[in-house]
């Protein structure tokens, strides 16, 4: 396992020598190598590796419980693995404090299950909180009018000044993705970006990830149980079952695969 | 013990992974585990408090957080404050007057008074009121704040809880507990005058002077100095008590009335302590 590095410098310099593979989409952005959770006498994860390049999107599929969340948790650092690593830009995140692991988040976007839009500020001020935090440089209006940019990118630019509890499910959806946009993120994890929505409402999820991912061309990793929905945003799927990827390719792969438990989910999905 | 009995009160522990199998009693059984959880409670709080302490002593400082928790905690409880030591100096005023009056010392009454207030009742009754009020609030915030995922979703901003959330909230009960204090003394003492003088008429200027007459600020600064320590333990406790919460809304409920509980107790048993302290180093 590579020794966390803890001076940000090295990450930038990292960064900046493997910008240009990274550009053309040779080099993964973020890969997990063996990664291992248990909770309790629970084992979720049982040695879990993947990785995934800038510009392409990864859609992880499995059944309810089967550690999906968990995967999307570990990489952003909101759990520690038992072992194994989550490596963004070739930096090992395992063993970095709090304030360090900050430095490496603001090159993530996170889009929570249940959206986990802040109750008690209004959608705009939702969106401007990593600016609020993060760029100081910017004043209040610039603030305001690049939380409108966001908004208005995903569709809620009549939503400024609502409160979360008045808006839809989709609607939040819509706004915590904008969030997890304000700070111009290189990955972009999705964490069931459908699930509880209505078709329309799914599809409408589905065409904005898409549009995103042409418009910033991030490595972005969706967590679903949805496969219509990651049939048509993902570039590559990997289906989860007991803590491991059963199969790892294109849809195709899937369908080809002889394997029990793929068959099994494809029949059923 | 004959083995008769012994079988009769034995429990055979659940096949946890790891532990033999090995006859215990009942009763050592739920000591022995209450004694654990204690301990890994105080385990945890005392990493917690260790991760507010680097959080709040690094920048970025959360200065206009800070400012409104400030308004939050200090503002919105001065009201309540006030009215408790309004009530606690009316009925010191009353039921000293009645004790004092049957030793023949009723000129000690002001005295009785100012000293009641500024050296315990003010303090005391603040702390327990703030929290009442405050504890309750914090740890049902935080706690759902918590459940809801909105402490993760401030972690994935980059931007970190407990500097956010903890630190401003555990500093402005440490600012603000002794000038509640000072509002629970000042209503207490106006209050007690009042009632004082209700009965037998007495002006402020002559009843403050009586009764703070042998005074000095080693009367007055230390009991007052010493809510910064109840303010102290309501914020780590509440912030402790709502940031570790689990299980939806009763996990929140549960979180409120903990917060409350355990705060309380603490200001109690901390003011036992610090008022031990106060009288061997400010004799």
């Amino acid at each position: 396992m590579k020794q966390p590095e803890t001076s940000m410098e090295t990450i930038d310099q990292i960064a900046t020598k493997q910008g240009a593979a990274e550009k053309d989409g040779s080099a993964p952005v973020l890969a997990v190598e063996g990664l291992h959770k248990s909770f309790g006498s629970q084992t979720v994860l049982n040695g879990v590796s993947l990785a995934v390049s800038r510009g392409e999107t990864l859609a992880v599929l499995g059944r309810s419980g089967t550690g999906k969340s968990v995967l999307l948790r570990l990489i952003i650092g909101l759990e520690k693995p038992d072992s194994g690593s989550v490596l963004i830009h070739d930096q090992d995140i395992a063993g970095l404090g709090l304030d360090q692991l900050g430095e490496i988040r603001m090159k993530m976007g996170f889009l929570f299950q249940h959206s986990a839009l802040y109750d008690s500020l209004t959608v705009q001020q939702n969106v401007a909180f990593p600016l609020l935090h993060h760029k100081k440089e910017m004043s209040k209006s610039e603030r305001n009018d690049r939380a409108k940019e966001l908004l208005a990118e995903v569709g809620m630019e009549g939503a400024l000044e609502k409160m979360p509890s008045d808006i839809s499910g989709g609607m939040q959806k819509r706004v915590g993705l904008a969030r997890a946009l304000a700070l111009e993120p290189v990955i972009l994890l999705l964490d069931e970006p459908t699930a509880g929505l209505d078709p329309i409402s799914a599809a409408e999820i589905d065409d904005l990830v898409l549009k995103l991912k042409q418009e910033h061309h991030m490595a972005s990793i969706i967590v679903t149980h949805d496969l219509h929905s990651a049939k048509t945003v993902a570039d590559r799927l990997a289906l989860l079952n007991e803590g491991n990827v059963v199969i790892e390719g294109n849809f195709e792969d899937l369908q080809n695969s002889d394997d029990g438990f793929v068959r099994e989910f494809l029949k059923h999905s | 013990m004959n083995d008769r009995k012994l079988n009769a009160v034995a429990v055979i522990h659940p096949l946890l992974p790891g532990q033999p199998l090995v006859p215990v009693s009942p009763g050592v059984s739920s000591s022995k585990g209450l004694i654990n959880q204690f301990l890994e409670w105080f385990g945890d709080l005392g990493i917690f408090f260790w991760r507010v302490m680097c959080a709040a002593v690094t920048p970025p400082f959360q200065v206009g957080e800070l400012f409104r928790q400030l308004d939050e905690i200090g503002s919105k409880s001065l009201p309540l404050v006030a009215l408790a030591g309004a009530a606690t100096g009316v009925v010191l005023s009353m039921e000293g007057r009645f004790s004092l009056t049957r030793f023949g010392a009723k000129s000690l009454l002001p005295a009785a008074i100012v000293f009641s207030i500024i050296h315990e009742t003010g303090p005391i009754i603040t702390g327990l009121v703030v929290s009442g009020r405050v504890g309750a609030g914090i740890g049902a915030e935080l706690a759902s704040m918590k459940v809801t995922e909105q402490i993760d979703a401030i972690e994935a901003s980059a931007v970190n809880p407990y500097r956010l959330l903890a630190a401003t909230r555990i500093l402005a009960c440490i600012l603000m507990l002794p000038l509640l204090t000072l509002a629970a003394d000042l209503s207490g003492l106006v209050m007690g005058w009042v009632a004082q003088a209700l009965v037998e008429p007495i002006s402020f200027h002559q009843f403050i002077s009586s009764g703070f007459k042998g005074a000095d600020f080693n009367d007055f600064l230390p009991p007052t100095f010493k809510t910064m320590v109840f303010g102290l333990i309501i914020g780590l406790i509440a912030c402790f008590q709502g940031m570790r919460t689990r299980g939806g809304a009763a996990g929140v409920g549960r979180a409120a009335t903990s917060s409350v509980v355990l705060s309380s107790l603490f200001v109690i048993l901390a003011d036992v302590v610090l008022v031990k302290l106060i009288l061997i180093f400010f004799p």
